[in-house]
């Protein structure tokens, strides 16, 4: 770029103007620069009640925008500083390009700390505790948040929408209707899955197709499943790559999903239908007239999906994840948003204090739709018994686990993960699926994650 | 509304003082060499002042990044660690990479042969047909829609419900209404890859038609009557005399349909994902550089890439030589 700054000042000095000129013409970054502050310095002389402005990128868009909005509105009013929300469905792509053209908003929304982990580890983003203290942290979050949150001693977020993935839905009134009640242990599950088939049905939706993220409903069964039968400390081992991809535990997890997804009959429209059928229609099929299925494992997130005439709790409940090894009984998988300063502005150190208190949390709960993982968070603002229910799970589980799909570097948990899972369904074997995501493990993250536990 | 129209008018201003002071630049220093150079020094010197400009923002806006790429592709994934052939020993031999060099080859073949082939029977036939433009605007349309656009018209004519449920994708509506089981257009890997190489076509062979039917009618008819006076009958002519005469055409359309598939990105990311074995090489690099944030490695495959298209341009800098000595 400085070729264009020399070439004008050089050849042409006297003419200024006409290089200012070629500057405005010409889409250079170097040039823009300085027409970039006339605007800021504008507003601040005509706008005498506003305090400025703060932008913020995340992954939430249509309907749960406006709630996002909402939640904004009480720290806009206080402040008068205007937040400029912008959501996009490809933010894993699109904001790190953004910080690779300096465009970077002032705070990301994180839907995976993994990304927020490798900005942080290249110095793109600021540490919270220039804003808050740990111990003010603390009060909001519980420990094990916080340390989700932290790269290399460093905590770098602030948690907001969290989600419970150890669900598995049904429709109460079928259930009644057929005489089927809901499974405690992995085994049940399948006497009922088998039951139902042979009723003449088909027991499970899965609708694997996301767009570019398509395949990650799968890696939420797995990770469950690994949960359920390895335990925290080896899911930990897991996404550390202590342990390898294709560790014959994580082997036996593929085997017990493809119970459910390779089983012929399980699945409403079969192999096709898992893998084109995208996973926020395929819940419907609980509320079809004749049920489609009569089982759909998801997070609470899904909810959102629900057709508008299911009434919470009489039309559709969920029971956690059965269990398979006893000794993980409570065990529950989670995730979650988080917040993240890029540009450490006045204003966005206001906005992520505000954050981390309870009302914006409590005005987008109280609209339905998030569960919130900050302590301080009255559950009686749900407005359903199922939130109230799932925000309880997260506050008294014994172990929770962080997806781990989304806390795995970028070439696993965004790639070869999800894309696995559709050839897993799609029917290649458990061995040559873990044994790929395996061989695509990045080489600089294992050395990381060594150094990490010291 | 105040801020909005003073950003429109300091865009007008922008756009006057930008185009203006670019005429001035050059009327300015055209003026100054005249004036001040010697006649010998003149005449060297001039050809650079009017080149010059347009050759720094070549060489800023492709040349400079060309060479940056290059040099990434031998580091590591922040480009901090030299890593040597590394990337490009990975990418050679990592499963999928060498799934999206099968696919790029795949859609090089089907792509340019059937759209260039399929653009060339359509153009000499529509020469014959009483409502030429409006036969021709028809198989024309779809160059007008961008292929985002297309992929999303696409994806509905593809789209799968299962047998019990009632279809909304066109051809799965006229399999189940012939009685057999829908069919998963996208996610059957045996079919996923013809059916996003169908797009490409569906838009290609338009471009193809209009440039060959052209041709076919720059084909001087006095030949043509030559050699249905001597007895060649439709076919031989088209063989012997229509496809020769406009072969010149015929290669420059290909090498453009060549380029443009070995870019292909768009269809492929906005259809599958790059899942169940439908990835290409441009899509594989946007992934491994912006969603698993490895540069050298995207770095490598884009080195790849320009690797592969390079003979395609040589061959047309070659031909556009020769045209100008026949000249």
């Amino acid at each position: 770029m400085f070729f264009f700054l020399q070439w004008p000042l050089r050849v042409a000095q006297p003419a200024k103007k006409l290089a200012l000129g070629l500057c405005i013409a010409l889409p250079l970054y170097s040039c823009s620069q300085p027409s970039s502050e006339t605007p800021e310095s504008a507003t601040e002389t005509t706008g005498s009640a506003s305090g400025g402005t703060v932008t913020v990128l995340g992954v939430i868009v249509g309907e749960q925008q406006a709630k996002l909005e909402a939640a904004f509105a009480p720290f806009e009013e206080e402040t008068g500083i205007e937040v400029r929300y912008e959501g996009t469905d490809a933010f894993t792509t699109l904001l790190p390009v953004r910080v690779d053209s300096g465009d970077a908003p002032d705070i990301a929304m994180f839907p995976q700390p993994g990304l927020m982990r490798s900005l942080a580890e290249e110095g793109a983003l600021v540490p919270v505790t220039e804003v808050l203290t740990r111990s003010e942290l603390e009060a909001y979050y519980p420990d094990s948040w916080i340390e989700l949150s932290t790269v290399n001693e460093q905590i770098y977020g602030i948690w907001y929408r969290s989600a419970v993935k150890s669900l598995v839905w049904y429709n109460p009134k079928e259930f009644a209707k057929a005489g089927y009640e809901t499974p405690e242990t992995w085994d049940e599950l399948i006497a009922l899955s088998d039951q139902i088939v042979a009723d003449g049905s088909n027991p499970w939706c899965l609708g694997l197709e996301s767009g570019n993220a398509s395949g990650w409903p799968g890696t939420d069964w797995v990770e469950d499943i690994v949960l359920h039968t390895a335990g925290p400390e080896f899911y930990d081992q897991w996404v550390q790559h202590e342990v390898p991809f294709n560790a014959p535990e994580i082997q036996t997890a593929f085997e017990y999903f493809g119970e459910i997804a390779k089983t012929p009959d399980y699945l409403y429209g079969g192999k096709a239908g898992a893998l084109s059928i995208p996973w926020g229609d395929s819940i419907t099929g609980l509320f079809t007239a004749t049920p489609e299925c009569y089982m759909q494992k998801q997070g609470n997130f899904i909810s959102n999906f629900f057709p508008a005439d299911v009434v919470i709790g009489e039309d559709v409940d969920f029971f956690p994840t059965p269990v398979i090894n006893p000794e993980y009984e409570n065990a529950l998988l989670v995730a979650g948003d988080i917040f993240s300063i890029l540009n450490d502005t006045p204003e966005a150190r206001k906005l992520m204090a505000y954050l981390a208190t309870p009302t914006p949390h409590e005005v987008w709960a109280a609209q339905g739709g998030l569960l919130s993982a900050n302590k301080q968070v009255d559950l009686s603002v749900y407005p359903d018994e199922l939130s109230r229910k799932q925000a309880e799970l997260l506050t008294t589980a014994e172990v929770v686990q962080f997806d781990a799909s989304d806390a795995m570097p970028g070439a696993v948990g965004t790639g070869t993960f999800w894309s696995g899972m559709m050839d897993f369904v799609a029917g290649a074997s458990t061995e040559d699926v873990t044994d790929k995501i395996e061989f695509y493990w990045p080489e600089e993250n294992t050395e990381d994650s060594t150094e990490a536990p010291k | 509304m105040n801020s909005n129209l003073s950003l429109i008018l300091r865009a007008l201003l922008a756009i006057f003082i930008g185009s203006a002071g670019v005429i001035g630049i050059f009327y300015a220093l055209n003026i100054l060499v005249e004036k001040l150079l010697p006649e010998r020094t003149r005449v060297k010197v001039l050809p650079w002042i009017y080149v010059g400009p347009a050759v720094l923002l070549l060489s800023a806006y492709l040349v400079l990044p060309t060479i940056r790429t290059f040099y990434l592709s031998f580091f590591g994934n922040s480009s901090e660690e030299f890593v040597g052939l590394k990337n490009y020993i990975f990418v050679l031999t990592a499963p999928d990479t060498l799934i999206t060099f099968r696919n790029n080859l795949l859609w090089l073949v089907l792509v340019t042969g059937i759209s260039v082939s399929l653009g060339l029977v359509i153009a000499v036939l529509i020469d014959r047909v009483k409502y030429e433009s409006i036969a021709k605007s028809l198989i024309f349309l779809p160059m007008a829609i961008s292929f985002v656009g297309a992929s999303v018209i696409w994806r509905f004519i593809y789209a799968y419900r299962p047998a019990e449920a009632e279809q909304i994708g066109v051809l799965n509506a006229i399999v189940t209404g012939l009685g057999f089981e829908p069919v998963g257009w996208l996610v059957n890997p045996a079919i996923n890859n013809f059916a996003l190489i169908a797009i490409m076509i569906w838009l290609q062979t338009g471009f193809c038609m209009v440039l060959l039917s052209s041709a076919v009618k720059g084909v001087p008819n006095d030949v043509l009557e030559a050699a249905r006076v001597d007895g060649a009958n439709e076919i031989q002519i088209f063989r012997r005399i229509i496809v020769p005469m406009i072969m010149p055409t015929v290669l420059v359309v290909s090498t453009t349909v060549v380029v443009l598939v070995l870019k292909v990105f768009d269809i492929v990311f906005v259809m599958t994902g790059g899942n169940l074995g439908t990835d290409v090489i441009a899509s594989r690099m946007i992934r491994e550089m912006f969603n698993f944030r490895n540069y050298g490695r995207g770095s490598a495959i884009a080195v790849i890439l320009l690797i592969a298209v390079i003979p395609v341009m040589v061959a047309n800098i070659r031909r556009f030589r020769q045209q100008e000595q026949n000249r």
